[in-house]
């Protein structure tokens, strides 16, 4: 790199460019019912982005050998084979589960929350974004996520997690996974849009009968923002590696500090009580 | 692909896949779709959708099963007596179709009186030769009443003719005696009762080892799906054609579709899922030992081909389409002769190769381990770690006074000389190798034929790299090499090298598509060839429109005349040809399907037999009165001006003696044969057998297995006696999504390596504890022929089945691992025997005995390569750094 | 609540930092040479549309006109581009002579004489015109494999040149049934 160049580059840190023009905010639908656990999303992920392999360690656990999430890993499919003994009497048919995780794409996102140096922002699309350009590796948003999406990459030392194709989606192109994904069990689009069709997809099939689907975080519950990047289940969320009731960790500060300033007052009572005892 | 020709004319899916999700139920039964077809598998998931049942019938729950409505479990090779019992079930309610099959079936012809069913001699038809181990092919005990006259030269056994003049038992009468009211005791369809009757649900589940209530929502769900209004597809693969049955397996499925009218409609179909990108084109054009292009056969020096004269007559078929097969003959000497072959010497007919035995890729490799072959050119196939005793073919491998290697990286049949379980010394192999390093798709033109019967064309977007070249290139440069080689040569068997025409040089520098000049202006013209196959007019090499303008006078050219139509005129490449019709499911403007861009084939059965549609909802094509022509979505495939009521007059000969009412225009009497009079070496019906390897007892016959399968006994090949106590596990091998074949093209990429890095086996947990095999931990398969190790995949997916009154266990393996690549591991197909089925030596992966133990195996270990966790370069060109993949920062 | 965080997204969409790369950025196949492909695995016959950039491949995915795969891909297809770009790929011919332990470099043209010379030697030496009085015309001591990942028209030149010029018989691919 020259020194014009080099220069250039440190000053375009302290460039404010014009911001672009806010977009219909777009996210991600995971309807599980779909989903034949193919991988072409993991696969189209790493293409798109050129994310490396992550190494190759066999797992055993159904056909998920990838694990979790990752800064390398954007797209996991998770595998969950539900097979009850013969003559366990009224459990389920034998069903094999398998669902496509993602970076949930957090309305009132805590690794945004958590982030000191701006990096992290919502862009034009409402997508939760990692700035690579101004990411300086902290990890507050690692540990802030409740979902453990993201994750620093021992290579660059930066966060890395799912960008929802913010390259792709400047020139109106679908993400590469929900492009690749055979059966539409990945739907990219208008959020709105997305949580319409989620629900009409459940009031259809508890009409079929399937009575176990329901959406996650469609909608925001308990101290949760709603998600935009959502599913449709059927199972218990823990059952897919997801939280019951995510937290975010901000929506606790104000007890925290206040516990944390009682914690401090009452240790300080306590010890000026020892030391008045010892002072005898 | 006998199974299907038999039946139904021609040897390919009936339809294509897009027309899955018109279906209201489809039977998945020798394929996991989902796994090994995932984006075909869309279309059955749109029919899920609206309402379809999807069934799965499979040894092990897999990603397919996941998505069906119903999952049936079977012992792997038992796949005969559960279609059997279909058909049992709907001739037994009548629940077949009558209007369809009385009209376009065969049920009502007249079978001659010298046929035994395997009823009356317990599992073998008559005409059977306990010596030669083969059915008497000349004799009349299998035809139509009336036939077997027209004596024509046996083909030896050994001879896996696909010669259609054969198959398709030339008749001389093509309307046969028959009893339209189905009382007659030799028609097809009471023979058909006959042979079906004892397998009863009870026999399928001691068979199958399912039960008799899984089996009959299956039956009940495929009836309620089939008939005017509703339609049923049957969807198999590699499963059912790797059995020594296999093509009965198949013929099994033709019986029941056509019986409940399933075939030519929308929705409905047999969907034949073939595992490459081309293997349908490689049965086309083809790169196989019997057949010449357009399945035509390829002469043979035990039957009387002597002169182009001799060989005409001999596979003379009179009525039907085939009828024009000197036509295909002629054009396609001319394709390749050109100006050399004129009708004085036969137009060089004399110079094409005489077949005496069978040449199949088994044999052929046995031949090679007893040093019997000198030379071997591999395109793009992996025999050291894909071929069936894959050992064996490692052996033959080793024999080789030379081998040429063409792929992109170094498999296990690049390597196999200094790697491989074996711990060869490399100073013991005399073979002389070259590893000539191959063009990927994106940088060679030409055209796939994918599973449907669908050319289409993929062009080139960047040059190869260095040495690398197209397969094209090297066939073309060696041609020219050879041609200068024996230049001069008077002798008679260098003739035919030396007039082979062999003009596919660009006309003018080749471009690439970014506007560069290609760097590599000696490739040949891909277009030139495919205008070759599809056939020009000799005296000004103009194309042909298709197959029905070749002239067997040596005025036109073809070199495949079932791709005619392709390239119909100059500048016209249709399988280049990408257009969507918004309102034509069928797209006929993108691609080119053969025959002539027809999308279903035998659709004149989409209308009844008077031309209208059986109903609404399953419209298609019919006649329409107003224009005298077929109407509908798609190209009929039937004459498109012949009326449904056109009766053939006395004496009339090819396409005249197809009646109006006859969908199968391939066959010589235009109906699809429920009963096969020839066609197939092992029986006119379909008849379980077990597989070669199995442990139980055939439960329907005292003939135990095919009578006629080709077992290539040799020590190499040792397989187990049937129910041989120390192998009592069923082992059927299998695929994964993330993964190709043997691994060529999975196992150096780690994208899909870090997808499923290590081989396993499934098994289930009752066997686990049986044998304190652990879940995750190392454990053993093995058998006669080798052991092999993986860990173990302990899953309730697998299941102990209920047979003969036993309990019989089976294990999954995966086929994708070998010695070479980024991941390694042990081969199931070191497992796998060689034995063949009788009609095209297909072998028999999908059903074999092992057994299984904790622990490992001692032998030679490779290491893998050392994982490329990128891509060759991963910042793009030309891109600014705001737009670089966002991955990782170089 | 939900009005307020309604209000406070509302704001922080508003209100965001965007870096200099953020704005900037774009797909990097931005008006690059589109080439439609097949995907080269299976049977289905998806749709691919190469995208090429500085004389390179720099994306492979899916084609959305396909009525088959409409721009959908399975992980090998959506593998296409490290299949293709791949440094396991081997680009100079590899030679191993008769009992080496190692390979060899050797020039592509070279190679090709050198194979066009053994087919000669051993055509020479095998080829059977008749046995007794029937005509055999053939060759089976060579024997070619594959064909059913390669395209039609390498296809039939295998054919045409071994069997129509040749006169070899033992030629076959995976596709007997």
């Amino acid at each position: 790199m020259s020194t014009d160049a080099f220069t250039m580059e440190m000053l375009d840190v302290w460039k404010r460019p014009e911001p672009p023009a806010q977009q219909v905010e777009t996210g991600f639908f995971t309807d599980t019912t779909l989903c034949i656990g193919c991988k072409a999303c993991e696969v189209a992920c790493k293409q798109w982005n050129q994310l490396p392999g992550d190494g190759f360690h066999w797992t055993g656990n159904s056909y998920d050998n990838t694990v979790s999430l990752s800064a390398t890993t954007w797209r996991h499919v998770a595998f969950v084979e539900q097979f009850p003994l013969d003559g366990g009497g009224n459990s389920h048919a034998p069903r094999w589960l398998m669902m496509s995780d993602v970076c949930k794409h957090c309305v009132q996102a805590p690794c945004q929350e958590a982030c000191p140096t701006g990096s992290l922002i919502y862009n034009e699309f409402g997508n939760v974004y990692v700035q690579q350009d101004i990411c300086n590796g902290c990890a507050y948003c690692v540990v802030a996520c409740p979902f453990g999406v993201l994750d620093r990459n021992r290579e660059d030392g930066k966060a890395h997690k799912c960008t929802l194709c913010y390259d792709r989606q400047k020139d109106g192109m679908t993400p590469a996974c929900a492009k690749s994904c055979p059966t539409e069990s990945i739907q990219f689009g208008p959020i709105e849009v997305l949580r319409e069709r989620a629900r009409k997809r459940v009031e259809e099939l508890h009409g079929r009968g399937e009575t176990d689907a329901y959406l996650y975080g469609a909608e925001a519950s308990g101290e949760y923002s709603a998600l935009n990047a959502f599913f449709l289940l059927k199972d218990r969320p823990d059952v897919y590696n997801l939280p019951e009731a995510p937290r975010r960790p901000v929506a606790r500060m104000r007890s925290n500090y206040l516990s944390s300033f009682a914690a401090a007052v009452g240790l300080a009572v306590i010890s000026a009580f020892c030391f008045a005892k010892g002072d005898k | 692909m006998p199974g299907l020709g038999t039946s139904l004319g021609r040897g390919a899916a009936t339809s294509f896949q897009e027309d899955l999700q018109n279906s209201d139920c489809i039977l998945f039964m020798g394929s996991n779709m989902a796994e090994a077809h995932p984006v075909g598998f869309r279309f059955p998931m749109k029919a899920r959708e609206r309402g379809a049942e999807l069934i799965h019938v499979d040894p092990h729950f897999t990603r397919t099963s996941a998505m069906c409505q119903q999952y049936v479990p079977i012992r792997a090779g038992s796949d005969i007596a559960f279609l059997g019992g279909l058909i049992n079930y709907v001739l037994k309610n009548e629940r077949w179709f009558p209007e369809y099959v009385k009209a376009f079936t065969n049920a009502t012809t007249i079978i001659t009186e010298d046929y035994k069913d395997a009823e009356d001699l317990d599992g073998i038809f008559s005409g059977f030769d306990p010596e030669k181990k083969s059915y008497d092919q000349k004799g009349p005990s299998w035809n139509y009443e009336g036939e077997g006259r027209m004596h024509k030269t046996e083909t030896p056994p050994e001879i896996k003719v696909e010669s259609f003049s054969q198959r398709l038992s030339a008749l001389e009468n093509p309307v046969p005696p028959s009893d339209p009211e189905l009382k007659h005791p030799r028609c097809v369809m009471n023979i058909l009762r006959r042979h079906y009757a004892r397998y009863t649900p009870e026999m399928v589940a001691i068979t199958c080892g399912c039960t008799a209530e899984d089996f009959l929502r299956v039956a009940e769900k495929l009836c309620a799906n089939s008939g005017r209004d509703r339609t049923t597809a049957i969807v198999y693969a590699l499963g059912w054609t790797q059995h020594s049955t296999g093509v009965q397996m198949i013929r099994a499925a033709g019986i029941l579709q056509l019986l409940l009218g399933n075939i030519g409609r929308p929705g409905g179909g047999i969907m034949a899922m073939r595992g490459h990108a081309s293997i349908q084109g490689s049965t086309d054009v083809p790169t196989l030992y019997d057949l010449l292009p357009g399945y035509i056969p390829q002469p043979a020096a035990m039957r009387d081909h002597g002169s182009l004269e001799d060989f005409l007559k001999q596979e003379e078929v009179r009525h039907g389409y085939w009828a024009n097969m000197p036509k295909f003959m002629v054009s396609l000497l001319k394709a390749w002769y050109g100006a050399a072959g004129t009708k004085e010497n036969d137009w060089g007919y004399g110079w094409l190769p005489r077949l005496d035995g069978n040449y199949s890729q088994l044999p052929t490799f046995i031949r090679m381990a007893e040093g019997k072959v000198k030379g071997l050119f591999l395109f793009g196939q992996n025999p050291a770690a894909g071929g069936p005793n894959a050992k064996l073919h490692r052996e033959g491998m080793r024999q080789l006074d030379w081998l040429v290697v063409r792929d992109w990286f170094e498999i296990e049949s690049a390597c196999y000389w200094y790697k491989g379980p074996e711990g060869i010394d490399p100073k013991t192999i005399p073979t002389e190798i070259f590893f000539m390093p191959a063009a990927s798709s994106p940088e060679k033109d030409g055209t796939l034929t994918n599973t449907q019967r669908l050319l289409q064309w993929h062009d080139k977007a960047v040059d190869p790299q260095e040495d690398c070249r197209s397969d094209l290139w090297f066939l073309f440069d060696l041609g020219k090499r050879l041609k200068r080689l024996y230049a001069g040569s008077e002798l008679l068997r260098d003739q035919g090298l030396l007039n082979l025409t062999w003009n596919y040089d660009y006309d003018t520098p080749p471009m690439l598509p970014d506007g560069r000049a290609s760097r590599l202006p000696d490739e040949p013209d891909a277009e030139k060839v495919l205008e070759e196959i599809n056939g020009y007019t000799v005296a000004d090499h103009r194309p042909v429109s298709g197959f029905s303008e070749l002239k067997d006078d040596g005025s036109t050219a073809c070199g495949c005349w079932i791709y005619s139509g392709v390239y119909p005129r100059e500048g016209y490449n249709r399988a280049r040809e990408r257009k969507r019709s918004p309102d034509n499911y069928t797209s006929p403007n993108w691609g080119f399907a053969w025959p002539r861009n027809r999308r279903m084939m035998y659709n004149r059965a989409s209308a009844d037999p008077e031309g209208r549609p059986w109903s609404e909802r399953k419209k298609y094509i019919w006649w329409d009165e107003a224009t005298r022509r077929w109407a509908g979505v798609d190209e009929p495939d039937f004459e498109p001006d012949k009326a449904p009521s056109y009766r053939p007059p006395e004496g009339s000969k090819g396409m005249a003696s197809i009646s109006g009412d006859s969908p199968f225009i391939m066959k010589p009497d235009g109906k699809g044969w429920l009963y096969a009079p020839a066609g197939t070496k092992d029986g006119p019906l379909p008849t379980h057998y077990e597989p070669v390897e199995s442990p139980v007892a055939n439960p329907l016959y005292r003939q135990r297995e095919n009578p006629t399968v080709e077992l290539y006994d040799c020590p190499m090949n040792a397989k187990s006696e049937p129910m041989d106590p120390d192998y009592p596990v069923v082992a059927t091998t299998f695929r994964l999504t993330e993964h190709y074949l043997s691994g060529p093209m999975s196992r150096f990429d780690s994208w899909l390596n870090e997808l499923q890095p290590a081989m396993f086996i499934e098994l289930s947990p009752e066997l686990a504890e049986e044998r304190g095999i652990e879940h995750g931990g190392w454990m053993v398969a093995w058998n006669k022929r080798a052991a092999i190790e993986a860990r173990a995949m302990v899953t309730r997916r697998v299941r102990p089945l209920h047979v003969e009154g036993r309990t019989v266990h089976q294990v999954a393996i995966p086929f994708h691992w070998g010695f070479a690549g980024e991941t390694v591991g042990d081969m199931a197909n070191d497992l796998t025997s060689i034995v063949a089925d009788p009609n095209v030596s297909m072998h028999e992966a999908k059903a074999f005995v092992v057994n299984v133990r904790p622990g490992r195996v001692e032998e030679h270990r490779d290491a893998p390569l050392p994982a490329a966790p990128w891509p060759e370069y991963r910042v793009a060109p030309s891109v600014p750094r705001s737009a670089q993949p966002e991955g990782q920062e170089e | 609540m939900d009005r307020n965080l309604f209000a406070s997204r509302e704001r922080a969409l508003r209100n965001q930092p965007f870096s200099p790369n953020s704005t900037e950025k774009g797909p990097r196949t931005r008006s690059a040479t589109v080439v439609p492909s097949v995907c080269p695995y299976c049977a289905v016959g998806c749709g691919q549309l190469i995208y090429v950039k500085g004389g390179k491949v720099i994306d492979i995915e899916g084609n959305p006109g396909s009525p088959i795969s409409e721009g959908t891909l399975c992980p090998k297809g959506a593998n296409t581009f490290q299949l293709s770009v791949n440094p396991h790929r081997i680009k100079r011919v590899k030679y191993r002579a008769p009992y080496s332990d190692h390979w060899e470099d050797r020039p592509l043209d070279w190679a090709m004489e050198r194979i066009a010379e053994r087919v000669k030697e051993v055509r020479e030496r095998d080829f059977m015109e008749r046995r007794d009085r029937t005509v055999l015309n053939h060759l089976t001591t060579v024997a070619s494999l594959g064909g059913a990942t390669m395209d039609n028209e390498e296809n039939y030149l295998i054919k045409k040149l071994f069997n129509g010029g040749l006169g070899i018989l033992p030629i076959e691919n995976q596709a007997r049934i």
